[in-house]
């Protein structure tokens, strides 16, 4: 038994394997439930009702969707043209403080329809800022980004719980290492009432859109299509690698640190080292499973934000971890590897 | 060179053949890579497997070595069947090989390189003095001296070539295959390599060598079997049969070479002026000075790995120089790639898949890439998908690209219609200077003849062509004036009408060195 | 004075052993799979399960010992994984690597709170303890400095020159880096490639495991989550920094241990004057910068992150 690669990539099989590797996912994650006593059904029943089944319920997912499409996107953007960015969780965080050191005084006199950008801005040139050392560091001397960004990550997480216990910690919160809140006029509006879904969901949306945009029509999507697919034929057609590929961290980067912008912004008000449950690492998740398609992020964000939401309350119901999320979502990674590995090769005897 | 091998072939057909492969037939997906093709080897025998790229050779003796599993068929080595699919069982059973591309580990010694899966692997301790000894014996008896604890990415192409051959013996070959063993040699070390290779037969040990040079065929082997779609189409004793004859059989058909006509050379397009490239403090073109003028093909000559790349790299806007310079019409050559494609530089890159074309990209995605950026193809920085397509479209029909459509992944063509689709890119609005840097290694006789065509219509436009090629009768039926670059310097150039192959292997090694490095700028042109 | 000092106390010095010792796992356990040409990102993973893996089953009654062989068996089953994703598939091995780790620590997480549920304070175990080697750990200041540490940490470097001379001086260890450099090659001489991947892949998840469990049999006496707190990743970078030689990772991990064991002592020297943060980004700062020097120097397998396919054209 062999696997010869195929001629043509079946269309129907791209497009379903992302649904084949979340069933898989599903799938061997009920066997755990099942092994540790409980129904494999209620469990996902339970999940379903507490990620869709009340208009509370499907708003929390929403909310949740939110950084997760940032991340999403920052992780497809990069992949696409092969910059290894796995810091996106360490680009978060640094964007999200970077808000907080504005957001509370800096810009609290401007109206909120010139903070709310401007700060988006801020916390996004920080995201980018923590890309580019780990991207200059392989241009100028090769290190793999892969293990740089990571490294980062946990860097960028001391650095805040540094400024949040410092100069940057809140009198106010009796002790609590918790940062500054942002002025009111930097705090996003509902998108509906009496919720915690924000317009962030919006511009989380809007933003997909325009990267696609740029991926599918624009000189510069063309060009960082190419320098990941083959970088010496690239460098062959006068693309200038270097530069591409700055642009590419600065725009994963820059919606990394966005993500934890919103974060903030919408939810939160301030920064904690807890205000990311791992999103910059569920960004990666949701990047693959959309196959690194913008639009396909939106969904994937969807599926990842429902199996956090849900898992919550399934928990509490019967009893079983709400860490089977966790396993139910890194799970549909491999299996969306598998799924996409199949829709280029086919088994042959 | 040198007699022939004295009918011990001949006489050994009669006895058990050492070898026999037996109605061999391999496909891939829907390509027939072997169609039972049923060949002997006689004990001493030197067989040479003649073959077009693409006519099933490597397939075959990969099959025989047990890298593939054959569809159909049976390999016997003394009589005795080998199991399918298994490299191991193949050197057990005295079957050795040796690949085009070295299957030889760089970071590592050439005794390691050679003892690896010779001993036991659950032997507590390597037995390195024996295999040193052993190695010592082999290197003597055939005569390939090579130092066992040099690193082997430090040895020259010709003594890597050497360990591959004495990997092989250790390993008590008494069947040896050749993949296309002079593709990467001087002329000196192929010599070096037939006399091995005979001292290796009249010792009792028997050859197949992989071919698709007819001169190389007929000097050392005694037998030539022709291999074409996948078929055996014929086998001749090499005494009793002719270049013409063969070079008939392989091809199948007459196909004619288009031949360079007389034309008259115009203004100097591309001068060199003493232009040299430095790259990690190794020099590797040195002080190079030469002129191409419109209407006019300048052949560069050599032996693989002398600066060719290097120099396709800095005429093609991927280098600049580090001392000297290069001109375009009389101005410094512009800078980049994109600003020498806009003033007129078609570029043809030596390897088609690795810097030619993009194969997950589309046809169309090709076709424009290096002049994505022009008024052309974008507006404000969005690429006008419209103009793309309909350049490729025009590309894929007035260049003959077949299988191609636009939107069609470009790893789908063959190798000949994507050269002609990189052809196509450069060719289509007449080029004032092409560079090609092998424009047809690895293709078959009909592209072959179609890329010479568009090169030298290219040239009776007016374009100064440098064709950069490892293929002496592509340059002697494309250039006007021949170089030969050695170790990164230029020869003096040679006038097409009055080379022959003893004066071009001359160049080539690299003679005119000794004694007129400094006669070479009154030979600029 | 008194931060020169710190390196005049042996306390430093036996924490430098300690702190060591998963690192000197992790690190041969990533620099073999490195050696037979294949990344294992799964290494941040690997190592959280060990840790619980290797925990759970001393809390449940097991051996200490036999706790490091379930850590151990635990890091082959994921190796096994890892190699049947990118040596059979050869799917991206940074992509499956970091799959593997996310995978593999839900995974502990959730095996974690469904056999230990939430109590007040984590539940221990006794660990393992420092050996009492006569005459050598009575010795002033070298026998506490250097013979005061638990079995693990012996067996730790005792394994880098194990495995030194396995790479270097047998026919086994020559088929991996082999394997490592030229697949093909060593294809070409009978050795198979791909068992020799999976092979390697599987021992080195093994070893990783074991450093993992190393933390909470022996360093610690409880499991609690993110507690390898990136240490995989400093493994990995170790791997470059070692240039993928045993006897330069046991160096190297030492020696970033003993930045490690100083930075903690100099944090409580100076008090409260520097934030505590910059110290404790100190071991990452210094593997990126290790990284860094080493980049252009290293000697890195050739085939590294090449996927093997046998007969594809």
């Amino acid at each position: 038994m062999r696997f010869e690669r195929r001629a043509h990539r079946p269309l129907a099989l791209v497009i379903a394997s992302p649904v084949i590797a979340i069933v898989a996912a599903l799938a061997i994650s009920g066997a755990l439930i099942a092994l540790a006593g409980a129904p494999v059904l209620q469990a996902y029943y339970q999940i379903a009702v507490g990620s869709f089944g009340s208009k509370l319920a499907f708003t929390e997912t929403l909310t949740r969707a939110t950084p997760l499409i940032f991340t999403g996107l920052a992780a497809a953007v990069a992949f696409r043209a092969q910059v290894w960015n796995i810091g996106a969780e360490g680009q978060f965080y640094i964007g999200a403080i970077a808000v907080a050191a504005f957001g509370a005084q800096a810009t609290a006199g401007l109206p909120a329809a010139l903070a709310i950008p401007l700060l988006m801005l801020i916390g996004a040139i920080a995201g980018m800022i923590v890309l580019l050392l780990p991207l200059g560091l392989r241009l100028k001397f090769g290190v793999d980004e892969v293990v740089t960004t990571l490294l980062l990550n946990f860097v960028a997480v001391l650095f805040v719980s540094m400024l949040i216990e410092g100069p940057l910690k809140d009198p106010l919160a009796f002790g609590w290492p918790q940062s500054v809140p942002v002025a009111d006029n930097a705090i996003l509006p509902k998108l509906i009432e009496r919720s915690r879904l924000h317009i962030g969901l919006a511009v989380a949306i809007a933003i997909a859109v325009v990267v696609h945009v740029v991926q599918a029509r624009t000189v510069f999507g063309m060009q960082s299509k190419a320098a990941g697919l083959n970088p010496r034929a690239a460098k062959f057609a006068g693309v200038p690698l270097a530069s591409t590929l700055i642009k590419v961290a600065c725009l994963s980067g820059g919606l990394a640190g966005l993500a934890g912008a919103v974060e903030v912004m919408g939810v939160k008000g301030y920064v904690t080292t807890d205000l990311s449950p791992g999103f910059g690492y569920s960004g990666i998740i949701v990047a693959m499973l959309a196959n690194l398609h913008p639009i396909g992020v939106i969904a994937a964000a969807l599926f990842t934000a429902a199996m956090f939401v849900g898992a919550d309350g399934m928990s509490r119901a019967i009893g079983i971890p709400s860490y089977i999320a966790d396993v139910t979502v890194a799970l549909s990674l491999l299996t969306m590897l598998v799924a996409l590995f199949f829709t280029q090769y086919r088994i042959v005897k | 060179m040198g007699p022939p091998f004295s009918g011990r072939g001949v006489a050994g057909m009669s006895e058990t053949p050492v070898l026999r492969l037996s109605g061999i037939s391999k496909r891939f997906g829907d390509t027939i890579a072997n169609d039972a093709v049923s060949i002997d080897l006689a004990r001493g025998e030197v067989l040479a497997l003649l073959g077009e790229n693409g006519a099933g050779k490597t397939t075959l003796m990969s099959i025989l070595f047990g890298h593939y599993t054959p569809d159909e068929g049976t390999v016997e080595v003394e009589g005795r069947a080998l199991p399918p699919g298994r490299p191991r069982a193949a050197i057990d059973a005295g079957v050795g090989m040796v690949h085009q591309h070295f299957s030889l580990a760089a970071n590592l010694t050439v005794l390691e390189n050679v003892m690896t899966g010779t001993q036991s692997l659950w032997r507590a301790k390597s037995d390195t003095a024996s295999a040193r000894r052993k190695l010592a014996e082999i290197a003597d008896r055939f005569g390939l001296a090579v130092d066992p604890d040099a690193r082997l990415g430090d040895l020259s192409v010709g003594e890597q070539q050497r360990v591959e051959i004495l990997k092989a013996l250790y390993n008590d070959a008494r069947i040896l295959i050749l993949d296309e063993p002079t593709a990467v040699l001087t002329n000196a070390e192929a010599e070096r390599l037939f006399s091995t290779l005979r001292e290796m037969a009249r010792q009792g040990l028997s050859l197949i060598f992989i071919s698709h040079k007819l001169n190389e065929v007929l000097a050392a082997a005694d037998r030539v079997v022709v291999l074409r779609g996948g078929k055996v189409v014929a086998e001749r004793q090499a005494a009793a049969t002719t270049k013409e004859e063969l070079a008939e059989l392989m091809v199948g058909r007459q196909v004619a070479r288009p031949k360079r006509e007389a034309g008259k050379a115009g203004d100097v397009v591309l001068e060199a002026i003493g232009a040299s490239l430095v790259v990690d403090g190794v020099p590797r073109l040195s002080d190079l000075n030469f002129q191409i003028r419109a209407g006019e093909t300048l052949g560069i000559i050599g032996v693989s790995g002398n600066g060719q790349g290097q120099l396709a790299h800095l005429v093609s806007g991927l280098s600049a120089a580090t001392a000297g310079e290069l001109r375009l019409f009389g101005e410094p050559i512009p800078t980049g790639v994109e600003a020498l494609v806009e003033a007129g530089v078609g570029r043809i890159p030596e390897d088609r898949n690795t810097e030619g074309a993009i194969g997950e990209m589309t046809l169309w995605e090709n076709a424009i890439l290096e002049r994505v950026r022009s008024r052309r193809f974008s507006k404000n920085g969005f690429v006008d998908r419209a103009a793309a397509r309909a350049f490729a479209a025009t590309i894929i029909k007035d260049f003959d690209v077949r299988g191609g459509a636009p939107d069609r992944r470009t790893r789908l063509l063959s190798g000949g219609n994507m050269q002609k689709l990189i052809l196509g890119r450069n060719l289509h609005d007449q080029p004032k200077l092409l560079i090609a840097a092998q424009p047809t290694r690895g293709l078959d006789e009909g592209a072959i003849a179609a890329v010479h065509t568009r090169i030298l219509e290219a040239r009776a436009k007016g374009a100064a062509v440098l064709l950069i090629s490892e293929d002496l009768d592509e340059v002697l039926s494309l250039a006007d004036r021949i170089r030969a670059i050695v170790k990164g310097r230029l020869s003096p150039p040679l006038a097409a009408d009055e080379a022959n192959a003893q004066k071009l292997g001359l160049m080539m090694a690299g003679d005119w060195n000794k004694d007129s490095q400094h006669g070479e700028a009154g030979h600029a042109l | 004075m008194e931060i020169l000092d710190i390196f005049a106390s042996a306390g430093l010095w036996a924490a430098v052993l300690r702190i060591a010792t998963p690192l000197i796992f992790g690190t041969l356990g990533a620099l073999l799979c490195e050696r037979s040409g294949v990344l294992n990102l799964g290494i941040e993973g690997i190592m959280t399960f060990g840790a619980m893996a290797g925990w759970l089953a001393v809390y449940n009654g097991a051996d200490l010992w036999m706790g490091l062989l379930v850590a151990a068996l635990c890091g082959a089953l994921f190796g096994l994984l890892h190699a049947a994703l990118t040596v059979t598939l050869g799917l991206s091995q940074h992509v499956t690597g970091l799959g593997i780790t996310l995978f593999a620590s839900s995974l502990s997480y959730f095996l974690f709170r469904l056999i230990v549920p939430i109590k007040g304070t984590p539940p221990t175990i006794v660990p393992f303890q420092p050996i009492d080697i006569p005459g050598l750990s009575d010795l002033p200041f070298v026998g506490p400095a250097l013979f005061t540490q638990t079995a693990p940490t012996y067996l730790a470097i005792a394994l880098a020159v194990v495995l030194g001379y396995v790479l270097f001086f047998t026919p086994l260890g020559l088929a991996v880096r082999m394997t490592g450099e030229n697949p093909h090659a060593a294809e070409a001489q009978g050795v198979n490639p791909i068992t020799v991947r999976y092979g390697a892949i599987m021992a080195g998840s093994a070893l990783m495991g074991v450093g993992g469990a190393f933390l909470t049999l022996s360093a610690f006496n409880s499991f609690f989550p993110t507690m390898i707190q990136g240490r995989g990743w400093v493994c990995i970078a170790l791997v470059v920094f070692s240039s993928w030689r045993p006897s330069r990772a046991l160096l190297g991990a030492l020696l970033f241990a003993l930045f490690d064991a100083y930075q903690l002592r100099l944090q409580t020297a100076v008090g409260k004057a520097v934030p505590y943060q910059l110290f404790l980004m100190v071991p990452y700062i210094m593997s990126i910068v290790a990284l860094v020097v080493m980049a252009r120097r290293a000697r890195v397998p050739q085939a590294l992150m090449q996927a093997y396919r046998r007969g594809e054209r």
